[in-house]
Formats: C-alpha cells, structure tokens, sequence
C-alpha cells in the first residue's frame, strides 16, 4: 500500500511543474486513444497467437511428452515382466530336468537292485538242492553203512561164538541176537 | 538534468492523423507494444517450432512460461478453468515482458500508463462479468450475496460485497501501473543525484551513495517487473474462479 501512496505524491509533484511537456504523461488524455488503438491491435494480436498456436502447441507438446514417457514405462514394465517369465520358465524347465533325472537314477536303481536280487535267488536255490542233495547223499551212506554194521556185527559174534563154544552158531540165529542186542 | 517524468512522455514517431483532439499515431508506447508482442512471438512460437520431445534452450523456457501459467489456472481457477489458459496466458506474458523491456535504459515502459493497465483490467473484469452471467445468469449475482447470513446483515453486506467487486477492476490497474511509474521514477531520480553528485566539486565523494542504491533499486525493479505481471496473472485467476463458481 506504500507503493499507491509514493506515486500519488510523485503525481503531484509530476503535475506541479509543468515545465516539460505540459502535464503528467499518464495522464494526458489526448494520447489515451492512440494508447488504446495500438494496445488492442497488439495485445489483440497477442490473444490470438495464444489462443491458435502457442497454447495448443504447448499443451501437444507436453502432452506428446506424457504419453511418451508413460508407453516407455509401461513398454520396460511389459519387457521387465517377460523376463520375469522367461527366468521362470528357465527355473522350471530345470526343476523338471533334476526331477526327471532324479526318476532316471531312482528305476536305473531299482532294476540293478531287481536283478542282483534275481540272481541271488537263482543262486541260492542252487546252493539249497546242492546241499539237499549233499545231505541225502549223507543219509544214504550212513544208511548203508548202518546195515553193513549189522551184518558184521552177526559175523563177528559168530565168529566170537565159534571161538568160545567152538561151534558155529546157525548164522540165522547170530544174526537174530544181534538185532535184538542192537534193539532193533 | 531531465525530469524525472520525461521518460513517460508519449512521442509520436509516424503520425496517422487526429480523431478530435487526440493525435493517432505510432508513438514509443506503441513501438514497445509491439516489441513484447515480437519478443513473446520470438520465444513461444520461433522457440517451440521442432515440437521437440527433448527440448532446446528457448523450446524449455517456452515450455516454462506456458506450464507456470496453466499450474496457476488450475491452482486458482479450477480445473473448468483451463479455457482461459490463452487469456491469462496473454496477459501474463504482455505484462511480465511490457515490464521487463521497460528496464532496458532508455526504452518506455507500456505498463506505466494507467490507461493501458485499466485497459487490461477491463479486459479481465468484462469477461468476469460477460462470462459469469452467460454461464450463471441471474445466479451469477449471488456473488454479491454471502450465504448463511442473517438477512439484516445483507443490508450491509451486500454493498460491501459491490464495493469490493467495483474496486477490483481499480486496484488491479493502478497497483501495476503505480509500481511500475514509481520504481522508475525513483530509479530516474536516485541515478540523477550520482550526476549530480559528480558535477558539485567535493560532494564528489558522496557520489558512490546514491550509484550502490540505485543498483539496488535496480535489482528491486527487476523483482517488481516479475512480481506484478504474476500478481496480476494470479489476481485474473481467482476473478475468473467468481466468473466459474459464483457464490461464496
């Protein structure tokens, strides 16, 4: 409000000495109409250069700009994504190799652990009717020799008789005792 | 030594011919006019020719002044009153440029006659009111009327109301053009006294006084140039926000 009140008094003062060029220019009135004239063709002029050109040039040029930058954005958002996906699908397609070769490793396994177990079998069902046949081989010979003991048994008790007696009992009746005597 | 006034006088420099009294003519103002209207042309339309997406030196200022304009519509006026971007737009640039091309030594300042800047608020004032009522109608004068008051109180109210819309059209001229006319004339008359300093035998000493303020009254210019073209651009701005949104 300073600023009113300095000119008012510098106006005064301008208007009390006339000595160049009559009154205070601005307030001259004869040169208002030329002032006017010049400042509706100008500013005129100014208001349509505004209003055609420099607003809308501006306003596109900004505007281009925004859109500009947000397709970029939204264009590195699009490829950040696919990249995303691609590290996925390379994660996956690993997971799945490890798992595959996993299962490959895992039956490779099994068979080698099917077939020694196979042949295991097939050997130690052989090693069993070996024995088996071993083992009846065994009873056989004993058997035989078993009954072989009897016979002599009877001839050496004859034999004993004979010696004592000094006759030879009827083999029938030695070999009778003998069995008797083994508790048979 | 030159009055400090000389530098406002209107001279004519063609002469067109007289209606009445009043001499049409091209004169200093009107040359400078023109200069703004060059100056501004030279910068938002020469400037912004490439419509460059990365813009040069003068396409970014360009861009500066369009988007400090349209930020302080939106700010002031709202949104809806984004269509008077090129009004305040041409008012802001004509003022801010009439302001600064006057503190080149030597050249007129347009701005320091009231009759250009009572032009300009005129501009603004009409518009308020052509606009306001074409847009509101009768509603338009609720402006004048502050809701939830008890009606006694309108008796007063209301022609304060009047009066403060009546006057804005007036303070809106003469705050421009009286800043400007006393800044200069201040200006003129403190870089005088350095002259006149030098030329009264020893009080040469003292010259240096008046010469560091009448830098800094420069300076003080250049920030009252600036200040009253947005001053009066942000002033526009809330008078249109009334012409938009009448009724308080």
């Amino acid at each position: 409000m300073a600023a009113p009140a300095t000119t008012t008094g510098t106006t005064a003062h301008g208007g009390a000495a006339p000595a160049h060029g009559g009154s205070f220019p601005p307030f001259q009135g004869d040169t208002f109409a030329s002032q006017l004239l010049w400042l509706a063709i100008t500013f005129g002029f100014l208001y349509w250069l505004s209003a055609k050109v420099i607003v809308p040039r501006l306003g596109t040029i900004l505007e281009d700009r925004a859109n500009k930058i947000g397709n970029d954005l939204d264009e590195a958002a699009a490829m950040k994504a696919k990249a995303e996906e691609a590290g996925q699908a390379y994660e996956k397609s690993l997971a799945e190799a490890r798992a595959k070769s996993q299962a490959i490793a895992q039956e490779t396994r099994e068979t080698v652990n099917a077939d020694s177990a196979a042949r295991r079998k097939t050997v130690e069902a052989d090693l069993a009717a070996k024995l088996a046949d071993a083992e009846a081989k065994i009873v056989a010979t004993k058997t035989e020799a078993m009954s072989h003991v009897e016979a002599i048994a009877a001839d050496a008790a004859g034999a004993i008789v004979s010696h004592l007696t000094g006759t030879a009992p009827a083999p029938a009746d030695t070999a009778k005792a003998v069995k008797t005597a083994l508790g048979g | 030594m030159a009055s400090p006034i000389e530098q406002f006088e209107i001279k004519p420099i063609v002469s067109l011919g007289k209606i009445g009294a009043s001499e049409i003519a091209f004169t200093n103002s009107a040359l400078f006019m023109v200069a703004a209207v060059a100056v501004i042309a030279l910068l938002f339309v020469y400037g912004t020719r490439n419509r460059s997406l990365v813009p040069g030196r003068l396409q970014a200022l360009a861009e500066m002044g369009y988007e400090f304009v349209a930020s302080t519509v939106k700010d002031s006026a709202g949104h809806d009153g984004m269509k008077f971007v090129p009004l305040v737009f041409s008012l802001f640039m004509f003022v801010l440029v009439c302001n600064l091309l006057g503190m080149i030594p030597g050249a007129f300042t347009v701005t320091s006659h009231l009759v250009v800047t009572a032009a300009l608020a005129a501009i603004v004032i009409l518009t308020v009111i052509i606009y306001g009522i074409a847009k509101h109608g009768a509603h338009f004068f609720g402006l004048f009327v502050p809701s939830g008051v008890h009606p006694l109180m309108l008796i007063i109210l209301v022609p304060i109301e009047v009066i403060s819309f009546v006057s804005r059209p007036i303070s809106l001229s003469v705050r421009l053009f009286a800043n400007l006319l006393a800044g200069h004339i201040a200006l003129k008359i403190f870089a005088g006294f350095v002259a006149t300093l030098i030329f009264a035998g020893g009080w040469i000493i003292l010259s240096p006084l008046p010469l560091l303020l009448t830098i800094a009254i420069i300076a003080l210019e250049f920030l009252v140039a600036v200040l009253q073209a947005y001053v009066f651009a942000v002033l526009t701005c809330i008078y249109l926000h009334d012409a938009l949104h009448p009724g308080h």
